[in-house]
């Protein structure tokens, strides 16, 4: 499949996909949600940027940074059933909006999204917000995702763990 | 009560041999306490020199709940300067860091040089006759540093930093020669881990090696990780209790045993051949294969400084029930591709979303409200007592998996809450 020339028909299509990553991720299916990357994914939660400040993950900490096969890691230690700080799991509901078209490259697709999470654990109720940037890519089975930035709005200070699919 | 017998019946009993109460762990006198008798008198770790790498660069860090801005002056001196104007007490510093020769108050533009001097005020002649020379900043009275950590102190006396850090110097020495040119860099940023549970319970927990297994099984089940073994029931690791509070996992016994260069770090020479032809030259082919068998420590320096082999934890008491673990890669100068797979492996294993991290902070909170139950009331420190012994340098040691460190750190503890203030 390659981008639609419908803008209505790609708006769809991104935000199908958006939001049925982030049932996904609500409702923890682990391995539906692996299913969504592409195999040169990169996933990244940057740690310290949320004031401006420019951090190259190559360099520099980042909350979360993992390329394909770190994605799959940190999918089958959930999947063990002995990832202490998701068992019991965190309650989820997620709300992504904004939802924008940032630019096409055939067959990617760059999106953007701001999205606000609550997180309902045994340590208390916590709410976070995030930017989203997405590099989505048309292929033989539809869209799939080769990229995801997640820019938390608090970013360069304290937060608690962060450790269900964010 | 004066503050000596408060601190006597403050503990009352609650730090025996082979247990401690709960209490210790939620009351929050206490903690107020310990701010006194422990984080504003021991040497606090605050930083690395090379945080503050060029002339004029400073950086926000903490003494306790005291922010402390460690500044580099024009001339490269290091200075540990406490962010209150002494105007009215309004913040000089909101940035986390930067660099600037000097720091203005933005409520009446009182502006300080990054020396801690009172450069000038506003409408100066309001001042006539002051003494600007009186109205410096605050600054941590004693500094210190041994191989680029800084540590402050705000006892005016007391022992040096060498004394406080006693047989555990040994153990920075240790690790700086991990760099072919002998020195360590922190400057890959940090990940701040909000924590709700007491900061004893992160303190305790770093060399406890009893529960890796436990905790940790998820990630060592399912990836390529030798750490497990070296906490097994067959390991031939001890911890130590080096005293003054300083405790360590030494895994040496077991990466000797396996003896294979950069074994510890899990790789090999085949794979960071620039690294060791690097550090072949800088000591000699059997110096050398001996430091990289050997590894890097994993160390508590108490009360904050955790080297945990590839990165370091800073603990960050904010209330008796909420601590900051702050963590980064350990940079080792000269060392490119052994520090890029440094960064790779720490950003997987610690920090909010850390592979290890996480579970290891899901059991500090989980600690904090399991203590609060009613009964029993203590904590259990008893395993490996019939088998602790002393090594040469005469230090306590035990099992890879026994509590001689939490027994150390409680024993260390005990006697600086109980000390006249």
């Amino acid at each position: 499949m390659s981008v639609p020339s419908d803008r209505a028909a790609l708006m769809w299509d991104v935000q199908q996909f958006v939001f049925r990553e982030a049932r996904l991720q609500d409702d923890h299916e682990y391995a539906a949600w692996d299913e969504l990357w592409t195999d040169d994914g990169v996933y990244w939660i940057p740690a310290n940027t949320a004031d401006g400040t420019e951090v190259d993950p190559e360099r520099e900490m980042s909350i979360l940074y993992d390329n394909r096969s770190r994605i799959r890691l940190r999918v089958k230690q959930l999947l063990t059933g002995r990832r202490h700080t998701q068992e019991p799991k965190s309650q989820l509901r997620r709300i992504i909006g904004n939802i924008e078209i940032l630019s096409v490259d055939e067959p990617d697709v760059r999106v953007g999204a701001n999205s606000i999470i609550f997180e309902s654990s045994i340590r208390d109720d916590t709410t976070w917000a995030a930017r989203n940037e997405y590099v989505l890519r048309y292929g033989e089975d539809g869209l799939r995702m080769a990229y995801k930035k997640v820019t938390l709005a608090n970013n360069n200070r304290a937060i608690f763990t962060l450790s269900f699919l964010v | 009560m004066d503050g000596l017998s408060r601190a006597h019946s403050s503990l009352g009993g609650r730090i025996q041999p082979d247990r401690v109460h709960g209490s210790l762990y939620t009351d929050p006198d206490l903690f107020e306490w310990e701010m006194e008798n422990i984080w504003h008198r021991v040497w606090v770790y605050v930083g690395h020199e090379s945080e503050v790498a060029k002339p004029n660069d400073f950086i926000v860090k903490t003494i306790g709940r005291q922010p402390v801005i460690m500044t580099r002056d024009r001339d490269g001196k290091v200075h540990l300067l406490l962010n209150r104007c002494t105007h009215r007490g309004n913040q000089v510093c909101s940035a986390d860091k930067g660099n600037s020769r000097s720091f203005t108050c933005p409520y009446h533009s009182w502006t300080f040089a990054n020396d801690g001097r009172l450069m000038g005020y506003a409408f100066a002649d309001g001042y006539e006759g002051k003494d600007k020379s009186q109205l410096g900043l605050g600054r941590v009275p004693r500094v210190a540093t041994h191989k680029g950590f800084v540590f402050g102190s705000f006892a005016e006396e007391g022992p040096t930093l060498e004394e406080h850090l006693g047989g555990a110097i040994e153990t920075i020495d240790r690790l700086v020669r991990t760099s072919p040119e002998g020195e360590v860099e922190i400057t890959a940023g940090f990940l701040k881990h909000r924590t709700k549970a007491n900061w004893k319970f992160v303190l305790e927990n770093e060399c406890d090696g009893y529960h890796p297994a436990f905790v940790h099984q998820s990630i060592f089940n399912v990836a390529e990780s030798g750490i497990g073994s070296l906490y097994g029931a067959e390991s031939t690791a001890v911890t130590r209790d080096y005293g003054n509070g300083h405790t360590e996992v030494d895994l040496r016994p077991e990466f000797r045993r396996i003896g294979q260069p950069l074994g510890w770090f899990g790789t090999n020479p085949a794979r960071l051949p620039d690294y060791v032809s690097k550090m072949r030259a800088a000591y000699g082919e059997e110096k050398a294969n001996e430091i990289m068998i050997d590894g890097t420590p994993h160390v508590m320096i108490f009360p904050n400084l955790f080297i945990a082999e590839i990165q370091i934890f800073v603990i960050q008491p904010i209330a008796v029930d909420e601590v900051v673990q702050h963590s980064t890669a350990l940079q080792f100068k000269g060392a490119p591709d052994l520090n890029r797979r440094m960064r790779q492996q720490t950003m997987g294993s610690v920090g909010p979303a850390g592979l290890l991290l996480a579970d290891d902070t899901e059991m500090y909170e989980r600690n904090q409200r399991g203590i609060a139950v009613r009964r029993p009331e203590w904590v259990f420190l008893g395993r490996g007592t019939h088998r602790e012994r002393r090594d040469a340098d005469g230090f306590r040691i035990g099992h890879s998996t026994d509590e001689v460190p939490s027994r150390g750190i409680w024993r260390h503890y005990q006697g600086l809450m109980e000390a006249a203030p």
